[in-house]
């Protein structure tokens, strides 16, 4: 089965950016002939790089989400943006709800106790159960209501904050994140990185979490403040965490390491071969469309 | 306390003292809320006596009318017959191939168990030994704590849940928790049980192998007795194939632990979550060397709420017991 570079390299003339050692040479010598963009969660298009070619026509990410992408001046430009939705749901949702569990029973350091030979020499200890606690969601787009519906069947609580209530879901509604955090035990961001939501998860959210709270991110790095969550965790004023996005990814706080209460993972929230595959497909099924001028297949702008 | 108070307590212990209750090993509901269970019962406890254990009973327990017992603490026929007065095993455990039932029958003695109180509990576990052997939780986990992030680059990929084929062994109070867990995944549940159940719709398979060729990924939540012991053969694993996954969270001797570990080896599947073993807490070294297998310490059920709600239910059916009412959670023996 080709990957996706490979794919991209039958039918198009397939420069790697992030692979070339002089960008700046590279640009000023093709960016006349350069009329698509294929962008991830780490890298996409943002002012200048749009600015510097000329002849874009669109911008295909493999992503859902959207933040790397100046859409402003894309808008302006009449460049087309397209992205994978859908196609993620499911595997983002299953990894939230995998992250409760492993934080709180302890998956991973119990599976590190049973190889470290320490299970010969006692028991380990209590866990905390996880069926019945209040979930809180922030953000009830498709992915935060694919978790409510999975925690639903934990017997979970639901309750959600967003930019505006939604008239056809049963779960309890909170106007405000930290009220909402107040409320509930795990607290799970599923909502896009904007302006707005940049470190919606603050100092106030965090103590309003609490020291039994825990704090699962599948969203993305600076939706959270970094530095505070990870003081937090350090001092005990957070009961846990369960991360799969960073600030600086692939840079890990290094404090956090050899915290029980934490689960990191390197963001593999859609890292399935079945879901990259139809990401996969998307990204090119779009490109195609956009360069046959038919109608694109998942078109944000 | 004044001397009087003591006096009065003393005399009233004398008149009205506490049912004794006989403990072999100590279960952990008992090293957690020692305190709270001291304070109704007295309890005579074998494993603290330099005495072998028959000495033991024949000196100190012989008029004890009740045991508490615990998962992996054997109440054979020798200790049953060495207690003419037993009436009563409670166990903190929901399985019972610990205690032998036959002799318990025989006796008149009656059982009482943890019933359906674990249920949702090893339920989460299941699931989440499963999440993180497809999506591979720890090892990521692991990836990220050893530096290899940062200087490897990417992860490699997991494989989706979604769609799965998931055959449950065992429909009990613990298997129909997995599958309602589940649906919302998008799984398509499939069981075999000792009966079909008319209550779920299910598809239903009369024997483990059709169900392990029918299915991507195995979960055990039966109970382990002769018809189960080592069920789960290396005919079952070959029909699960290359890409099934097992998860155990009933008793380590339903699979032939053996046969498991060399299919894991040679690839004939693609990997396991494991809370129990044939040999506890002794783990197969070839297990612990293997990025494809999530292991766990027989701890499915050790939360501090479900330990503090198993007090209660100890507490309620001794006092049931000593009071000559119905027990809480009894098992029913006349199968």
């Amino acid at each position: 089965m080709l990957t996706s570079s490979e794919q991209l390299e039958k039918r198009f003339t397939l420069y790697k950016f992030h692979s070339i050692p002089d960008k700046a040479h590279f640009l000023n010598s093709n960016k006349a002939s350069i009329r698509a963009v294929v962008g991830n969660a780490s890298a996409g298009a943002d002012a200048q790089l749009i600015h510097q070619l000329p002849n874009l026509e669109i911008v295909s990410s493999f992503s859902v989400g959207l933040d790397k992408i100046d859409l402003a001046k894309c808008k302006e430009r009449g460049i087309r943006v397209t992205n994978t939705p859908d196609v993620l749901t499911d595997d983002v949702a299953d990894l939230a709800i995998g992250l409760m569990l492993a934080v709180l029973r302890r998956l991973c350091q119990s599976d590190r106790y049973v190889r470290s030979g320490q299970w010969k020499k006692g028991d380990f200890k209590l866990t905390t159960k996880f069926t019945g606690k209040s979930v809180g969601i922030i953000g009830l787009g498709r992915i935060g209501l694919a978790i409510a519906k999975r925690a639903e069947a934990f017997r979970c609580p639901i309750s959600y904050h967003a930019r505006t209530e939604k008239s056809d879901v049963n779960y309890k509604y909170y106007p405000s994140v930290v009220e909402l955090a107040a409320n509930c035990q795990i607290l799970v961001v599923a909502c896009a990185l904007t302006e707005e939501t940049r470190h919606i998860i603050n100092r106030e959210v965090i103590n309003a979490l609490g020291p039994k709270g825990v704090l699962i991110n599948i969203g993305r790095g600076p939706h959270v403040d970094e530095p505070e969550l990870v003081s937090a965790l350090v001092q005990g004023r957070l009961g846990g965490a369960g991360l799969d996005v960073f600030q600086d990814e692939p840079n890990v706080p290094e404090e956090l390491f050899g915290l029980e209460n934490v689960v990191l993972l390197p963001h593999v929230g859609s890292g399935t071969m079945e879901t990259r595959k139809e990401m996969a497909d998307l990204v090119i099924g779009n490109l195609e469309a956009h360069f046959l001028n038919r109608p694109l297949l998942t078109p944000v702008l | 306390m004044d001397c009087n108070g003591y006096r009065q307590e003393n005399h009233d212990q004398n008149l009205f003292p506490k049912p004794k209750v006989l403990v072999l090993e100590p279960p952990p509901v008992f090293i957690y809320h020692e305190d709270k269970l001291s304070q109704k019962f007295h309890f005579l406890k074998a494993w603290d006596s330099p005495l072998p254990l028959d000495q033991f009973l024949t000196t100190h327990a012989h008029s004890v009318q009740a045991i508490l017992s615990h998962g992996s603490c054997p109440v054979t026929t020798n200790t049953i017959r060495l207690l003419p007065s037993l009436g009563l095993i409670v166990t903190t455990s929901a399985g019972l191939d610990q205690i032998d039932l036959q002799e318990c029958r025989r006796r008149g003695v009656s059982v009482a168990y943890a019933g359906s109180l674990f249920s949702a509990d090893v339920a989460d576990i299941a699931v989440g030994l499963l999440i993180d052997a497809l999506r591979k939780i720890s090892a990521g986990n692991r990836y990220v704590t050893q530096g290899l992030w940062a200087n490897n680059g990417d992860f490699s990929l997991g494989s989706k849940l979604g769609g799965r084929k998931v055959g449950i062994v065992g429909l009990g109070s613990i298997g129909l928790e997995v599958g309602k867990r589940l649906e919302p995944f998008g799984c398509n549940i499939l069981y075999c049980s000792r009966n079909k159940k008319s209550s779920v719709s299910y598809p239903y398979y009369s024997n483990v192998c059709e169900l392990a060729a029918n299915c991507e990924v195995l979960i055990i939540c039966c109970e382990l007795n002769d018809q189960t012991r080592h069920v789960i053969n290396k005919e079952v694993l070959l029909a699960l194939g290359k890409k099934g996954l097992i998860i155990n969270v009933g008793r380590g001797a339903i699979i032939d632990e053996q046969e498991m570990v060399r299919c894991l080896m040679q690839g004939e599947i693609a990997g396991a979550g494991l809370d129990v073993f044939e040999n506890e807490p002794h783990v197969p070294s070839e297990l612990i060397s293997l990025d494809n297998v999530v292991l766990s310490p027989h701890r499915a059920v050790h939360t501090e709420e479900t330990l503090m709600a198993l007090v209660d239910l100890v507490i309620g059916n001794l006092e049931a017991f000593f009071s000559n009412k119905p027990l809480l959670s009894p098992v029913l023996l006349d199968e």
